[in-house]
């Protein structure tokens, strides 16, 4: 075992904790930040400010009890929450969070902080998210409910969708990056216009950055676009007889999918590690921090917009996203092709 | 070569299965993981373009809108009235067509395996980049790509006009 083999396999385990964690740290903050905009107080008896409260829930889960309806498919029910709650996991395996880095000189060999370079990362997070919708159709399915099973339908015709536009987004800053490997795309983003403008793909793509984000809204089933769980409607969607921890896992793969969403833009559009006053070996600061932000932006958005229709949606994923990404992803080839960027 | 083996057969007993379930969901579930496994192959191949591209489009893109189907369809079982003792050739026309498609199938599988001698290893390929790959398909194979997406567009013009010729049939 060389250095970096032990390296790399600690830094895929760190990841890994750190997503698990990630999803009860994002619980935590989305009962806070949802009692901040609406001015009460939220989780504030569990340990200190309520910070042990997802602890709590966690614990709650484990020891529900686990109940099937008789009538429902044993085996694809129970694989359903896996499917989801894998697929969330592994999209961010090929998300860099952070320069190269020697651990201080300790190994010869630069390790990369991420737990596996592709060359193709973009189209891998593309085909991850698209086979993460089988979790939810399935869950929607096995369940022998009508809730859930409209749950599932929707989910599959709204991911199906928002897919197109998603890969046009990511479409239009390949064609800016020239590559496909996301560390190229970050380290193309590195210095400013100027001196002072970052050289991020935000400002020559805030069309594609738009479109990404409403899309990676959409892919996450968040509000306002969280019909597949709409609760006035359909009990909860496609988890309705789910419960303890397949219930569990299903949320575990939302708030992980949101995390890896963000950080997909993050290295997408806002420059991933690359910022100013840190030295790079500490460039994943900048990256936490990056993605932090996003995720409080979407923790605003289900807290402040009313959730859509359902044709609403759909007429709006199909009428307006998916043109205006055409188009996007056309003026962006025009420009390269103009400019040479 | 181990992982080829294991790809190899994944994909070979997926297929099988396909066929062999009599819920049509699970013979979804089983051509996926057939085509997840043949992208495996493709990675071992070292073309991990094509095998990402045969993720998104056949396992993500296709049979996501097969699994709709199925489950608006809501067909839980196929139920088939044939005599499954009667032999092949003497089922309908459709059935005999289908016999005689299989063997020819096969007997082209014996003769591919056969023909080519187990040592003669072909030469890999260069790596191609996503770039090569793009400019192939617009130069030298710019017209099989225009006739498929042609083909693929007659389809699509096809199915919304049988569609359409229902609804408008109901209303007359």
């Amino acid at each position: 075992m060389t250095p970096l083999l032990i390296a790399q396999i600690a830094l895929t385990l760190i990841i890994f904790v750190a997503l698990l964690s990630s999803a009860a740290g994002m619980v935590y903050f989305e009962r806070k930040v949802a009692a901040l905009l609406q001015q009460r107080l939220g989780p504030y008896l569990v340990g200190p400010k309520g910070l042990l409260q997802p602890l709590a829930d966690v614990i709650k889960l484990m020891f529900k009890e686990e109940l099937r309806p008789r009538a429902a498919d044993p085996l694809l029910f129970a694989l359903a929450p896996i499917i989801s709650a894998t697929a969330a996991f592994a999209a961010f395996a090929v998300v860099p969070f952070g320069a190269e880095t020697t651990l201080f000189g300790l190994l010869d060999t630069p390790l990369r902080l991420q737990v596996a370079d592709v060359n193709v990362a973009i189209l891998v997070i593309f085909a991850i998210a698209s086979m993460s919708v089988y979790g939810i159709v399935l869950a929607g399915w096995s369940s022998n409910s009508k809730y859930s099973l409209l749950g599932g339908l929707r989910s599959s015709a709204q991911m199906i969708s928002y897919e197109l536009s998603y890969g046009m987004s990511l479409a239009s800053v390949l064609l800016l990056a020239n590559s496909l490997s996301l560390t190229d795309i970050v380290n193309g983003q590195s210095g400013t216009w100027f001196g002072f403008v970052p050289r991020w793909f935000v400002f020559l793509q805030p069309v594609g950055f738009l479109i990404y984000m409403t899309a990676g809204i959409a892919e996450t089933n968040r509000a306002p676009f969280d019909f597949p769980e709409a609760e006035q409607e359909l009990v909860a969607g496609y988890h309705t007889e789910y419960s303890s921890m397949s219930f569990a896992m299903f949320f575990l793969a939302e708030y992980i999918n949101m995390v890896t969403v963000s950080a997909v833009a993050t290295d997408l559009f806002l420059g991933g590690w690359h910022g100013p006053f840190l030295p790079v070996s500490l460039g994943w600061i900048w990256f936490l921090l990056k993605v932090a932000a996003i995720l409080f932006f979407y923790v605003w958005m289900r807290w402040t917009l009313p959730r859509y229709r359902y044709d609403q949606l759909m007429a709006f994923g199909w009428k307006v996203l998916l043109p205006v990404s055409v188009l996007n992803l056309i003026v962006t080839a025009a420009g390269v092709l103009a400019f040479g960027l | 070569m181990t992982l080829f083996y294991l790809f190899g057969a994944v994909a070979v007993i997926a297929s099988l299965l396909v066929i062999a379930q009599r819920n049509p969901i699970y013979s979804v579930l089983l051509l996926i993981a057939s085509f997840g496994a043949l992208s495996g192959l493709y990675v071992l191949l070292d073309a991990p373009f094509v095998a990402v591209i045969q993720i998104i489009v056949y396992a993500g893109a296709i049979m996501v809108l097969f699994l709709f189907v199925v489950m608006l369809l809501n067909a839980p079982q196929e139920d088939t009235e044939l005599d499954m003792r009667v032999h092949p050739m003497l089922r309908p026309g459709a059935m005999r067509f289908g016999t005689v498609l299989a063997v020819g199938l096969v007997a082209e599988l014996i003769w591919a395996l056969t023909a080519t001698t187990g040592s003669a290893s072909f030469q890999p390929g260069p790596l191609i980049s996503v770039a090569t790959i793009g400019r192939r398909l617009f130069t030298d194979y710019a017209f099989p790509f225009e006739v498929t997406s042609v083909l693929i567009l007659v389809a699509m013009v096809g199915a919304v006009v049988m569609a359409r010729h229902d609804a408008a049939g109901g209303k007359r």
